[in-house]
């Protein structure tokens, strides 16, 4: 076996062990094995990824002594390696870009504690993408929900412990749903590899359980749509991206919500079967909820007056894209859904790593008129905002315009009556979003005039310090990256999907 | 030619005009963000003195609200309690349903026949002995066959110690912790002095501590293993500390301990594991043998293991009862 095989398995592990390291660790220390972390994780991904499309198949690694179906065992294809590489990609910026909020938001003594969470987390994030087995996607899934829980909560506030225990108990409801699933799947097929459960569906399962076995699908979709935050389910997430500091809101929207619909894909493409989701008629009903996502969060968010919490509201409107994507039910509705996977990802972390910048000279506000001419004040954050507005109203060159091209070209292979839906709550949702971001980004670019000295001051203080500088200059690029060279990526993910079934 | 409304300014299109002038906020005229300086620190202060006066006013409010809050309103919220609570009873009982209705369905309990018996659990129980060297199999399955599961099970336990330090750790130096230090500490009635607890503990704690290492050292051997023996460990270091108060425990269990052990336990565990899946996965031959099943010292890592994980458990469950008592070990 070549040699790159071994890195899932190696990426996983430290993240574990520097995890576990950081939690001795002084502040400062634990930064830099953090930041350490990342550097070798983006180089394992990038080995990943040039092996698989080298190679251009995918490659099962056997963890431990007993092969399939017997023990764990993880799975890189090229879709994998690219998401990977996302994942560290967007938590390391984040990371770095929210330093200086991190270091004020949290108790001096726990900072340490706060990249133990960050660690972890990327641990769950990378273990879902790479896993084949469903029950250690359960697992990770735990982690995933502790460590985010855990990133609201660190801010230490009445209010973070509010939204983080609110974000904890429905989380922890789409857990369990989640594993009654799991549970139900094992009984039914006698697997946990999710290649064997796939081989025991199509001869066993379907025939003789069929009932239980829609039930499985539904118990499984809610489960993750609840951690996901689709409409309905939606009410803790608003709470939580609000509450949580600048880093760990980028975080929650950008890559939490993003590693549950991985592995919803994952679950549908490898263990249930993609033929048998379309016979049960279930990616209609996740269709029906992802347009009213698209509508309803959008009209939230046009409601409020923090940007903040505007900013995640848009974010339960872009969840609900996804989920349309998924539910259009061929392929290149998916291909659309995993691409504003990433658009939405790179956009949104910027967004709300420019709000920490907004925020430091505005009076740690980030109220609507309080921001006013904020953009003025400071220029990398405001430039960045700016950028990420259009992208997610879908302004080309961005990644949200391309995102949107493919779900309407998605939409017009599918059924007339599902084009007429999408290409209409399209508009719709492209006309709300143009309203809330715009608003926020006229009050941005709005001069007050005659400042008083009181808040000059505060300006003099807040200067963005040259790592934010190159942070958000790093997501502007990885933003037009993600918008001019989107045949790429969108090729990339094809290959991928294709090594999925 | 159609007269000017008198209201024409109110309207709806002229709101729009003003909001793409850049006039305007649309959805809201007063606080809209086309605002001078000076308004904006005056809105301020005004704001502040508002926000003494409803403090002030609070309790007033709420009286009056309680007073005058008409029929037909608390109507509305008693309809709104009402219909929150059938929905939530409707919800569950549906769910119950569906699930009893699915649980009917399911392969009969017990069956041969069933889609769990398969060459899967076949292999765990014919070859397990043979493959992990471990006579319960129980520990051979989650500690060789699918150990990584366990390695992120353990690690779940970790972060759910680190996320109630996060909540619960004091800093005894910050103001915060001070004052908790001062106000809410119980520690001034330590240690307690109850003969009956002292004498209890002296006699028990010593037999629930051996029984914890009998458990996680024997459990590749018999049922038990490093979860339910550090659990039983824990248990035993949390009724020590009720009887002798934290002043004892503190001569052997501190922040520090906690920190060593279960790091050190944490690290060793992926350490190790790393060497297995790597030798494992690339088909090299592992220098760990499997000795003779039934010896104490057998089954390879499982032993080892068991050890990590009885630490990390029973450090875990004596940091979160130290964590709730006091905010710190």
């Amino acid at each position: 076996m070549a040699f790159p095989t071994n890195f899932p398995m190696i990426s996983i592990i430290s993240c574990l062990m520097c995890g576990v390291v950081c939690s001795i660790l002084k502040k400062d220390k634990a930064r830099y094995v953090t930041y350490g972390l990342m550097i070798l994780l983006l180089i394992l991904s990038g080995g990943v990824l040039s092996y698989t499309i080298s190679v251009d198949s995918e490659f099962i690694y056997q963890m431990g002594h007993f092969g399939a179906p017997f023990g764990n065992e993880l799975r890189a294809g090229v879709l994998e390696g690219v998401l990977a590489i996302f994942f560290t990609v967007i938590m390391f910026l984040s990371i770095i870009a929210g330093e200086k909020h991190i270091y004020e938001d949290v108790e001096e003594n726990k900072i340490n504690l706060y990249y133990t969470l960050i660690c972890l987390m990327m641990s769950s994030l990378l273990a879902l993408t790479y896993t084949n087995d469903i029950f250690t996607a359960y697992v990770f899934v735990e982690i995933n929900t502790i460590t985010a829980a855990g990133l609201v909560a660190v801010m230490g506030s009445g209010r973070a412990y509010f939204s983080s225990a609110k974000y904890m108990i429905m989380s922890l409801l789409g857990s369990g749903l989640l594993l009654i699933g799991i549970t139900l799947l094992y009984d039914v097929t006698g697997h946990l590899l999710l290649s064997n459960i796939k081989e025991a569906v199509d001869t066993i399962a379907i025939k003789d359980y069929s009932e239980p076995f829609t039930i499985i699908i539904a118990l499984i979709t809610i489960g993750l749509s609840i951690k996901s935050a689709l409409f309905p389910f939606h009410s803790w997430l608003p709470d939580a991206h609000t509450a949580s500091t600048i880093s760990s809101s980028a975080i929650l929207s950008s890559l939490v919500l993003k590693a549950y619909i991985v592995l919803l894909i994952k679950i549908y493409y490898r263990a249930i079967g993609w033929e048998n989701i379309l016979e049960t008629g279930v990616n209609d009903i996740v269709f029906v909820f992802g347009i009213m996502a698209m509508i309803f969060g959008s009209i939230f968010a046009i409601a409020q007056k923090d940007v903040k919490r505007m900013t995640a509201y848009s974010s339960v409107a872009q969840i609900g894209y996804i989920f349309m994507g998924i539910g259009i039910g061929n392929t290149a509705g998916i291909v659309a859904a995993v691409f504003h996977i990433f658009a939405h990802g790179a956009t949104k972390s910027m967004i709300f790593t420019s709000l920490g910048g907004i925020k430091a000279v505005s009076g740690h506000s980030t109220k609507l008129a309080d921001i006013t001419g904020a953009g003025f004040r400071n220029k990398v954050a405001g430039v960045s905002f700016a950028v990420g507005a259009f992208s997610m109203v879908g302004i080309p060159f961005f990644p949200g315009f391309v995102s949107k091209l493919n779900f309407a070209s998605a939409a017009c292979e599918a059924g007339s009556v599902k084009m007429i839906v999408i290409l209409v709550a399209l508009a719709i949702s492209t006309i709300l979003n143009c309203l809330y971001f715009f608003r926020a980004l006229i009050a941005l670019y709005t001069p007050v005039r005659d400042m008083a000295g009181e808040l000059r001051e505060e300006v003099d203080n807040t200067r963005p310090t040259v790592k934010y500088i190159a942070t958000m200059a790093c997501f502007i690029a990885v933003n037009l990256f993600a918008g001019t060279f989107s045949d790429l990526i969108i090729k990339l993910i094809t290959q991928g999907l294709k090594m999925f079934s | 030619m159609s007269r000017v409304r008198s209201d024409y300014e109110k309207t709806l299109w002229r709101k729009i005009v003003r909001f793409v002038n850049g006039e305007n906020d649309l959805f809201d005229e007063q606080s809209g963000f086309n605002i001078e300086a000076e308004e904006l620190d005056a809105r301020k202060r005004k704001l502040f003195f508002e926000e003494a006066e409803w403090n002030k006013k609070k309790v007033q409010i709420t009286e009056l609200i309680e007073e005058r809050s008409e029929e037909s309103e608390k109507k509305a919220v008693r309809l709104y309690e009402r219909f929150y609570r059938l929905f939530a009873v409707i919800t569950c009982v549906a769910i119950i349903a569906i699930l009893l209705a699915t649980v009917v369905n399911l392969p009969d309990y017990g069956d041969a026949s069933n889609p769990v018996n398969n060459v899967v659990s076949r292999k765990y129980i014919e070859d397990g002995i043979e493959d992990t060297g471990a006579v319960n199999i129980v520990a051979g399955m989650i500690l060789d066959y699918r150990a990584f599961d366990t390695l992120g099970e353990s690690h779940v336990l970790f972060i759910a110690a680190v996320c109630v330090m996060i909540l619960l750790k004091i800093d005894p130096d910050s103001e915060k912790g001070k004052r908790f230090i001062s106000l809410e500490n119980d520690r001034a009635y330590e240690p307690k002095n109850d003969p009956i607890l002292v004498w209890t503990t002296k006699i028990l704690v010593p037999v629930i501590i051996t029984y914890g290492v009998y458990i996680i050292l024997n459990g590749h051997l018999s049922p038990g293993g490093g979860f339910s023996g550090g659990a039983i460990i824990g248990a035993g270091l949390i009724l020590y500390l009720n009887a002798f108060g934290f002043k004892k425990t503190e001569k052997f269990f501190t922040q520090k301990t906690f920190s060593v052990v279960s790091v050190s336990a944490l690290l060793f565990y992926s350490v190790s594991k790393t060497y297995a899946f790597f030798t494992g996965a690339n088909g090299i031959h592992s220098f760990i043998s499997k000795g003779t099943p039934g010896d104490i010292i057998s089954a390879g890592l499982i032993l080892p293991l068991n050890i990590c994980v009885g630490a990390v458990v029973a450090c875990t469950m004596y940091s979160f009862y130290g964590m709730f008592r006091k905010g710190g070990l």
